[in-house]
């Protein structure tokens, strides 16, 4: 999901002979101007739009735009709106268990795909599924799956066991719980993938020499394999923690951001002030937040990756 | 990627260890495919039996009446058109902006490796921040551009949209793809005399067929699947098949028809499952692009 591949490219390719130098000159050009377009589109759509938003955050925008400049003002209300925090509270919640788990269940099916199974090739299609679906899908299937009036509850008692009660998805303390059952359900393959991948490529050499020094499997893992799976781990907490940020299909399907409030998070947020409350400018305002945290945990993952292969 | 090579093997290889290893593996595999079997289960039930409780039990009558509502009858918003023509709408978004979004991926990435200009990376580098901004913050402005060029609410908007921000995707699949592509055969055939274009169909573009698999599967997924665009962007006629899903499966007018919600979503989910049976190994290289650095 993120940059770079390790191979250094070539510099410019030129054509040392038999053009005009017209047609070397147009050869020369012509590569930008093809790109042109695209990095039009994106200076435009990307960067512009982000400039426009954050300076919707700082008008007194409500249902429609204005651009009469306040300065910070709307942040000051949005950090006393007691519904942002919440979502804060639940995006912190709901990111760090999302994150752990999976990568804890990512890690745990990886090492135990890697013993030589027979059948690998029909479990790990079975694991990464998930990754495919809409979350709107995922939330359906949940959402029925936890209601306590059809679902889970209903089953076991079906099934005989009259005293089990689960209604979290009800239960404004737990919903957001809920919302990390699903989540996890749907990323934890991606991240076993990823984990899997890093096994893979690690040097089995270095493995060997440290079975030859007489250490045990459990050993083998924890202090050697584990710690070399660093830069799997890195692009796990990455890719989830941004993923982490922007949810907001899986709640909205899931829980609609209910009960009550319980389930907000900066992304149900933002829509709903910007859309249906119509305070323009603190939803612009909590868009930019939600950037500022995005960026932060891109840019520099993608800085040094790139750094990286540069070096190479 | 063979299985395993010099694995490590844990609890030295005894069959009671092998024995608990495949019963836990088999367990997650449950785990898994849990929700769809449910899905599927309860979209073939009526829905006395689904209210009688156990999601689990095999339908005692089998009826194909929810499959039948959710695709052709069942209410939708205002209307009770069943899902069909959102459903058609998802293809009509998604055929004209992976095909776009991917040839514009692929020269991109091609100029990107092939045809190095000064502030290159600079370029590269910004072109992928955009795969990862939360799109919160394109929302406003995006209603407001899509308003004034008259696309508000159409499907050849979403396609704009989803061109827009596959873009960044795209480029950088064929770049890391092209990277590798030896430099020398580019280099002899322009002593030959071939320019920009010819060298990119006749040499880069007929190599470059499971780099395409994979882009084409990867917007085809990310767009099928997206949500917010299409709740933002849409108006009744032009929804995509997510919003139509969501807006069916959360309107709390009348009984709730859980099978009619179970036979919607499998059928939401459908294209993209199908896509990941056929060609998995494609879709997951996608997921992979160079996130693990092996």
């Amino acid at each position: 999901m993120t940059a770079t591949s390790n191979v250094t490219t070539e510099p410019v390719l030129r054509r040392s002979s038999g053009a005009t130098a017209l047609r070397r000159g147009l050869q020369d050009w012509l590569p930008r101007i093809v790109l042109a377009p695209s990095f039009a589109v994106i200076i435009l759509f990307v960067y512009g739009f982000i400039v426009f938003t954050a300076y919707l955050s700082m008008t007194s925008s409500t249902l429609l735009p204005r651009f009469d400049f306040i300065g910070l003002e709307n942040y000051v209300k949005l950090f006393k709106l007691p519904n942002w925090w919440i979502a804060l509270k639940n995006l912190a919640i709901f990111g760090s268990l999302y994150i752990g788990i999976c990568c804890a269940l990512g890690l745990f099916l990886a090492i135990l795909l890697d013993q030589k199974i027979r059948g690998e090739g029909i479990l790990r299609p079975i694991y990464l599924y998930p990754m495919a679906l809409s979350f709107i899908v995922t939330g359906t299937a949940w959402k029925w799956f936890l209601d306590p009036g059809i679902g889970l509850d209903q089953t076991m008692h079906a099934l005989g066991w009259a005293s089990f009660h689960f209604d979290w998805i009800k239960n404004r303390d737990m919903a957001i719980y809920t919302v990390v059952i699903a989540a996890v359900w749907q990323s934890s393959g991606f991240v076993m993938a990823m984990f899997l991948a890093g096994l893979r490529g690690i040097d089995t050499e270095i493995m060997r020499a440290a079975a030859i020094d007489g250490a045990g499997p459990w050993q083998l893992y924890r202090r050697i394999i584990i710690p070399m799976l660093r830069p799997a781990f890195l692009s796990a907490f990455v890719v989830l923690a941004h993923m982490a940020i922007k949810s907001y299909d899986l709640v909205i399907a899931l829980t609609n951001g209910g009960p009550g409030r319980a389930t907000e998070v900066p992304a149900t947020f933002m829509y709903s002030y910007t859309f249906t409350r119509s305070q323009m400018a603190i939803g612009a305002a909590s868009a930019v937040i939600m950037l500022m945290m995005v960026a932060s945990i891109i840019v520099p993952y993608l800085y040094s990756e790139l750094s990286a292969e540069r070096q190479q | 990627m063979s299985a395993g090579g010099e694995g490590v093997r844990l609890g030295a290889g005894s069959p009671f260890w092998r024995a608990v290893l495949y019963a836990v593996l088999l367990v997650f595999a449950v785990y898994y495919l849990l929700p769809l079997v449910i899905m599927l289960l309860n979209s073939v039930k009526p829905l006395s039996e689904i209210r009688g409780g156990n999601l689990l039990a095999l339908p005692k009558v089998w009826t194909f009446e929810p499959w039948h509502s959710a695709w052709s009858t069942a209410q939708v918003g205002v209307q009770a058109t069943g899902l069909k023509p959102y459903f058609i709408n998802s293809f009509l978004m998604v055929f004209p902006a992976v095909a776009i979004s991917a040839a514009l991926g692929a020269i991109n990435g091609y100029i990107l490796t092939k045809w190095r200009f000064k502030g290159d990376s600079i370029v590269f580098g910004m072109m992928l921040f955009s795969c990862f901004i939360p799109f919160q913050i394109v929302l406003i402005p995006m209603a407001k551009v899509l308003g004034t060029i008259g696309l508000a609410g159409t499907v050849s908007g979403l396609v704009m949209v989803h061109v827009v921000y596959g873009i960044g995707f795209t480029t950088l699949f064929f770049r890391n793809y092209y990277a590798a592509f030896p430099t020398e055969l580019i280099r002899s055939a322009q002593v030959d005399g071939a320019g920009f274009f010819r060298i990119f169909w006749r040499i880069l573009l007929p190599s470059s067929g499971p780099i395409i698999v994979v882009s084409i599967i990867w917007q085809f997924t990310n767009i099928w699947n997206d949500f917010l665009f299409g709740a933002s962007f849409a108006d009744f006629d032009s929804q995509p098949m997510t919003v139509a899903l969501n807006n069916l499966v959360q309107s709390s007018t009348g009984v709730k028809e859980y099978n009619v919600h179970f036979a919607g979503a499998v059928l939401a989910a459908l294209p993209t499952l199908v896509v990941y049976i056929v060609s998995g190994r494609y879709f997951v290289r996608g997921l992979m692009a160079g996130a693990v650095k092996g």
